[in-house]
């Protein structure tokens, strides 16, 4: 196929990554892998695990400590990887903290703002207090639903959300209208894991910031996947996960824009984090340090800031216009098998690179097997967001998501078994 | 198994549970019942709400409602037209058995006599995940004995 040969991949771009993927060769069913949960975690290229491997075998040593040459090198290798990953995201290194997962960064954000409002003295720009609002939608991972209830019951803030129509997608202009003077943060994922929905962000932030509120950014399945611009997006804060864009697991980013970093008080304290401690009092490091408490996994970070080298190597325009063709591929081969209903966005509609399914009187988990049978690791479930999932009327559904190495044959060998499930299962008899 | 041509599920999804899986054996709430369990598989979500009645020593009447895969619709429907008629104990050797034959990644012949139509159930043994699918129902009828035993 030649169709996004000049904006996205061509097929032979594609063969030539899938070969600096180990992985891809692997046949955990018995049969080729078709490998369609980059959503859930991505895999990781030749080229990650080496420099893991490098820094592990040369250059290991704790970072901001010590004076020996070994620590200095892997200091160095740690803070050159911050560098990189700010570059990839349009930030100041400053505003980039690590963290274990995206969830453990908005967990960070939220318990942060807790702190924040118990202090003696409230930051009005962080003040949360009782009849205040703080906004989510309806399509959220758990990721970025729980931390903000139990800030909402912590500070006796009201959590609202935009509703979703029965294709699960909501619309900016809910959205907007539910941002009001009493609205102090919103949280909002810039790509839904679910539906592939792309938020309106910076209407939303324009929104926001004009009622006093700061927006937080679930941006798990975005950075991965398109150029991101978080400083062009004017959010207060963002949170994304190295596994799901080809970096090692245990390492996330926090991203806190520079104000939003200064007046956040750490919600993990120790070590790494301080200037001067007494027996009785303490002094945190500036952002970012303030924010990572501890020794942090720096082999990950080195792995992550190569799976970045990666990326941008391949180009993230390239990657995004590869995936979207793909996610449209996705739709409208999905939307047109009978009894198959497709969730989110309609075909034609922006989406990303992904689609969740319904199967109509089949089981999602039914479906996986049969998928996983003839070598399709697809993803079933509630895919950690159970609002959205009752909204839709269903307890799971099916979720094909791409990344660079997915192929068009792999999105249509996805197609045609999901098109047999229902005779399968004797579904309609 | 026949070789060809060659089910890739190897006989996980056996006519028999997808038949079950269909017709709902026991689907509905019984009244009146001595004991109620509810349960739920976090990782996929499948539920059930199981009711009992028992009649002296004796299962007189299972009744259950849920949503879920095919393997624990149909565990759900197997079990409630065993059920009715076995006494507590017969009750609880199938549940051990059903158990057993489930955790044996294929390894332990299946007690045919002891299972009957459940034997169908053989084939999830080889696929991990989906062991507590198909005794999810098994295990709501258990819980429910223990707390009858516990009154
Ligand atoms: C939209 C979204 N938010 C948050 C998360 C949580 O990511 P993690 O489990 O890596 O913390 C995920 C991944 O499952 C996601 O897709």
């Amino acid at each position: 196929m030649t169709t996004t040969a000049t904006t996205g991949l061509t097929e032979e771009r594609v063969l030539q990554l899938r070969a600096d993927f180990p992985i891809l060769a692997e046949q955990p069913a018995g049969v080729p892998l078709v490998y369609l949960d980059s959503g859930a975690t991505s895999q990781q290229p030749r080229q990650v695990l080496e420099a893991e491997w490098a820094f592990r075998t040369r250059r290991n040593a704790a970072v901001h400590r010590g004076a020996h040459t070994l620590a200095a090198l892997a200091t160095d290798d740690y803070e050159v990887a911050r560098d990189r990953i700010a570059r990839f995201v349009g930030a100041r290194p400053t505003e980039i903290s690590w963290a274990m997962n995206a969830t453990d960064a908005l967990n960070t954000v939220a318990l942060s703002l807790a702190a924040a409002n118990r202090a003696a003295v409230v930051d009005p720009r962080l003040r949360i207090r009782e009849g205040d609002e703080i906004l989510v939608t309806e399509a959220e991972h758990h990721a970025n639903l729980l931390p903000w209830q139990r800030l909402a019951d912590e500070t006796g803030a009201t959590l609202r959300w935009v509703e979703v129509d029965d294709d699960g997608v909501w619309t900016a202009d809910a959205a907007l209208a539910a941002i009001t003077e009493r609205t102090r943060v919103v949280a909002v994922a810039h790509v839904s894991n679910v539906t592939g929905l792309i938020a309106p962000v910076e209407q939303l932030v324009a929104a926001a910031h004009e009622a006093g509120a700061l927006v937080v950014l679930d941006a798990c399945q975005s950075v991965p996947h398109r150029p991101v611009d978080l400083h062009g997006l004017g959010v207060d804060a963002a949170a994304f996960s190295g596994h799901k864009m080809l970096g090692p697991g245990g390492i996330g980013v926090l991203y806190l824009a520079e104000a939003l970093g200064a007046a956040l008080p750490p919600a993990r304290v120790g070590g790494s984090m301080i200037t001067t401690v007494t027996m009785t009092e303490h002094e945190f490091l500036p952002a970012p340090q303030r924010f990572e408490a501890g020794t942090q996994p720096v082999s990950a970070i080195v792995g992550l800031a190569a799976a970045v080298d990666y990326l941008e190597g391949v180009g993230m325009s390239a990657i995004e216009a590869h995936e979207v063709a793909l996610g449209e591929r996705l739709a409208l081969g999905t939307a047109s098998i009978d009894g198959v209903r497709l969730v989110g966005p309609r075909p034609g509609e922006e989406r990303a690179g992904l689609a969740s399914v319904i199967v109509d009187g089949v089981h999602a988990h039914d479906v996986g097997q049969l998928l996983d049978a003839v070598g399709i690791a697809a993803r079933v479930g509630h895919h950690c967001a159970q609002p959205l999932h009752r909204r839709l009327g269903v307890a799971a559904t099916t979720r094909a998501s791409t990344y660079l190495t997915t192929t068009e044959a792999e999105v249509d060998r996805f197609l045609d078994a999901l098109s047999g499930v229902r005779a399968y299962f004797g579904a309609g008899r | 198994m026949s070789d060809a041509p060659r089910d890739p599920l190897a006989g996980l999804y056996q006519e028999l549970i997808l038949e079950h899986a269909r017709r709902r054996e026991g689907e509905g709430a019984i009244e009146p019942f001595d004991a109620e369990r509810f349960l739920r598989n976090p990782t996929c979500g499948d539920e059930i709400r199981l009711r009992v009645r028992l009649d002296g020593d004796a299962v007189d009447a299972l009744g259950w409602e849920g949503q879920g895969c095919s393997i624990s619709q149909a565990s759900a429907s197997v079990l409630a037209e065993q059920a009715p008629g076995l006494s507590v104990a017969e009750a609880r050797e199938r549940i051990e058995a059903m158990r057993a034959l489930l955790r044996s990644r294929g390894g332990v012949e299946a007690e045919e006599a002891l299972l009957g139509d459940a034997v169908a159930f053989a084939g999830v043994a080889r696929f991990p995940m989906r062991v507590k699918c198909a005794m999810l129902a098994w295990v709501a009828l258990e819980e429910a004995l223990t707390e009858l035993d516990a009154r």
